[in-house]
């Protein structure tokens, strides 16, 4: 009945912009190359050390998961490219709206490492204050944050701001009514909203090819929003398609949407496992289109990157995963009783009532000091 | 009898029910070659077919709206919702179309949905996967919801919400998935209990503790616990959330004169709310003290770090018998 075996991952429809390729060579390509025209070799060892550090970032979360410090982890494997190239095509003041897997994104924007972890972790449901760092929450409602974005920016439209809001979103998402309803409202409005979408082609165990017969790039036109399609594993291409939406976002030109074509090379999170419905031929197509490894090469090529370069790149890796396991293992138990906080920004007589009861309930075991201390006892 | 686990009782009822019923369709998000992010559907894309086990795009309005569509055609679709709070963007449609179809057409169009919702809390999981939205469903008319506790009642139950023509909402426990009983799969639909019909799981003489879905065993662990104490707790499994079977309760409530009800969902018009008013208003003659609420509380679901503080245990359940005993108990010398 469905079709699932179509990849639009290879519709001739998009072409594919590409700067630097999977083997590492250059690419001339007159789109995109303006908007990187100024960056030069220190600038890209820069890229190259944001994406080794968010894959040991992403390797130290994996590790800690098994260990049981993390209850689930959403692996960013693969896609380092497309979230260090977008995000450091952006400005301090642009607001951003990811998804669950963004935590890559999160680290670029100055979030505490022990904070980003403190989600996966199960102590708080955010790990950073979305005002401070100009990002929103991790989104796990598939797509829901599109709209957000989309809000956000008509209000910068209405506060004369030169600024954007840029969502994250994945192949899957695009499925989803939310994205849909977001594309028609920031067009209608001209909001400056950048529609950043990863396709990784995998949403949990469905292959890209059943949520769309057309480059996904393909939609953005129908709604009057103009579109790209870029090789989401080159950092450089990223980059520039990022700037170039962001252009347009911030001289009034509206909303853009983005293809960034890249793979999960992991599972879908710490709790899947895709040897049930993929093959390892996919997966080894795909590591030979590494981000990483292509920067690399790039950049010895000509002559850029030295032991020395190499090894200060690995030393920072080192000292982040260091302290990202040791925030992760050092952050307490939230009190029992915050789980009465923030639920309203002022007293509310019912919700007041059931946490006095708890407070006596906790009491009632081990005297007055329980109630800020967790209670593991039965009484059977 | 079989030995199955939750999950594989369901995977049977699905099965038997395809079998049976050429019409009966799947449609969710990862149930073929996953089978389902709980293996529920297992091995039946590769038995049926992919036109009967469809993968669907992520949009559970469209997995719901489509379901419609299929009834339209006669079909008899049953549809999972990958996690509870992942079931809002089909919330219109259930609402708004599956609830209302039967009645707007003076009963010409039928909408035989079972729409599957794993539900609950107690998995350490992350934001929207633990939720208890069931009483959105109770409250809204034209639907029937259910919630099981047992692989039997999953098998038997999940059949009969299939044969039904009215819509249904089928509340699994996630936290009790593995959870193994002995299962009759031959059992005979039409001699079975109703789907409709509560259960008493424990008999006791002392207080009637109501409840249903992943409670039900934390409730007969509460029983057992209380029983050293020497307080006899008849434990009452609802099954059916809409409509609930009053017959067993006031029946129960009559002999007892003390009412606990416990779920996980929030206190305020949850299930807990409507059954004590509901007992009140038809036992209260018999009632020989104030009904007794043990439940979430009116908060958004918790970080899984804290979620035992938020979800009734065996000790709060034993917290509220003691209150509805007038015995000492965690509020003794507050009032109301």
């Amino acid at each position: 009945m469905l079709d699932a075996t179509a990849d639009p991952g290879t519709s001739p429809q998009l072409g594919l912009h590409q700067l630097i390729a999977a083997d590492g060579a250059g690419v001339v390509d007159e789109l995109l190359a303006p908007f990187v025209a100024d960056v030069d070799d220190e600038q890209l060892l820069g890229l190259l050390s944001d994406m080794v550090v968010i894959r040991r970032i992403d390797f130290e979360a994996t590790a800690l998961q098994r260990q049981g410090q993390l209850a689930l982890w959403p692996p960013m494997l693969g896609q380092e490219a497309s979230q260090i190239g977008s995000v450091r095509a952006l400005a301090d003041d642009d607001f951003i709206f990811p998804t669950y897997r963004e935590n890559g994104v999160a680290y670029c924007r100055g979030a505490d490492l022990a904070g980003i972890m403190s989600t996966w972790r199960g102590s708080a449901n955010t790990g950073w204050d979305p005002h401070e760092f100009n990002m929103a929450t991790p989104q796990i409602i598939i797509g829901a944050q599109t709209l957000h974005a989309t809000g956000y920016a008509m209000g910068l439209t209405m506060d004369g701001k030169e600024s954007l809001a840029i969502a994250y979103l994945g192949d899957g998402a695009t499925s989803q009514g939310d994205v849909h309803e977001s594309m028609v409202f920031a067009a209608s409005f001209q909001a400056p909203v950048v529609f950043f979408c990863q396709n990784n082609h995998w949403a949990i165990s469905e292959p890209v090819g059943l949520q769309a017969h057309v480059p996904i790039a393909g939609r953005a036109p129908g709604y009057g929003i103009p579109s790209l399609r870029v090789d989401g594993n080159d950092v450089l291409a990223v980059l520039a398609a990022t700037r170039w939406a962001a252009t347009r976002a911030r001289s009034g030109g509206g909303p853009s949407f983005i293809e960034a074509v890249t793979y999960r090379m992991g599972p879908h999170t710490t709790a899947d496992d895709p040897t049930r419905y993929r093959g390892l031929t996919e997966l080894e197509e795909w590591g030979a289109k590494d981000p990483i490894a292509r920067l690399r090469i790039f950049l010895q090529s000509r002559g850029k990157l030295d032991a020395d370069q190499e090894a200060a790149i690995e030393a920072k890796a080192d000292a982040v995963a260091a302290e990202l396991r040791a925030g992760c293992i050092g952050t307490p138990d939230p009190a029992p009783m915050s789980i009465f906080d923030n639920v309203y920004t002022s007293p509310h007589a019912i919700l007041d009532r059931q946490r006095d009861h708890y407070e006596r309930y906790l009491a009632s075991f081990s005297g007055a000091t329980a109630a800020n201390t967790l209670v593991e006892g039965t009484r059977s | 009898m079989t030995t199955l686990t939750l999950t594989q009782a369901i995977n049977a009822g699905l099965r038997k029910a395809m079998e049976d019923d050429p019409k009966v369709v799947l449609l969710g998000e990862d149930i073929g070659t996953l089978g389902g992010v709980f293996r529920v559907t297992d091995g039946l894309m590769k038995d049926f077919g992919s036109h009967r086990v469809i993968d669907t795009p992520l949009a559970e309005s469209a997995i719901i709206g489509t379901a419609v569509g299929l009834a339209y055609r006669g079909f008899r679709p049953v549809c999972e919702i990958q996690f509870d709070g992942f079931i809002y963007p089909g919330f219109d449609q259930i609402v708004s179309q599956v609830a209302k179809l039967h009645m707007r057409t003076h009963g010409q169009v039928r909408m035989p949905l079972t729409i599957r919702v794993p539900f609950g809390g107690g998995i350490g999981s992350p934001e929207h996967h633990s939720e208890s939205p069931e009483a959105y469903f109770v409250h809204t008319s034209g639907l029937r919801v259910i919630s099981v506790s047992n692989p039997q009642d999953a098998y038997t139950m999940l059949r009969q919400a299939i044969a039904s023509d009215d819509p249904v909402l089928f509340f699994e426990p996630k936290r009790r998935y593995h959870a193994k009983g002995e299962v009759d799969l031959e059992v005979d639909l039409s001699r079975a209990p109703s789907m409709g019909a509560a259960r008493i799981v424990a008999a006791g003489t002392d207080v009637t503790l109501v409840t249903y879905g992943p409670l039900v065993t934390t409730a007969l662990d509460a029983a057992k616990a209380a029983a050293d104490e020497g307080i006899s707790i008849e434990v009452i499994d609802l099954r059916s959330l809409s409509p609930v079977d009053y017959g067993p309760l006031e029946e129960s409530v009559r002999r007892t004169g003390r009412l606990v009800v416990t779920h996980e969902a929030s206190e305020t018009l949850g299930l807990g709310a409507e059954i004590v008013a509901a007992i009140t208003e038809r036992c209260f003659n018999y009632l020989e003290a104030a009904p007794v609420r043990v439940t979430g509380f009116d908060i958004p679901y918790p970080p899984s770090k804290l979620e035992k503080h938020h979800l009734p245990d065996l000790d709060r359940m034993l917290d509220g018998v003691d209150r509805a005993l007038g015995r000492p108990n965690s509020l003794s010398g507050l009032e109301g």
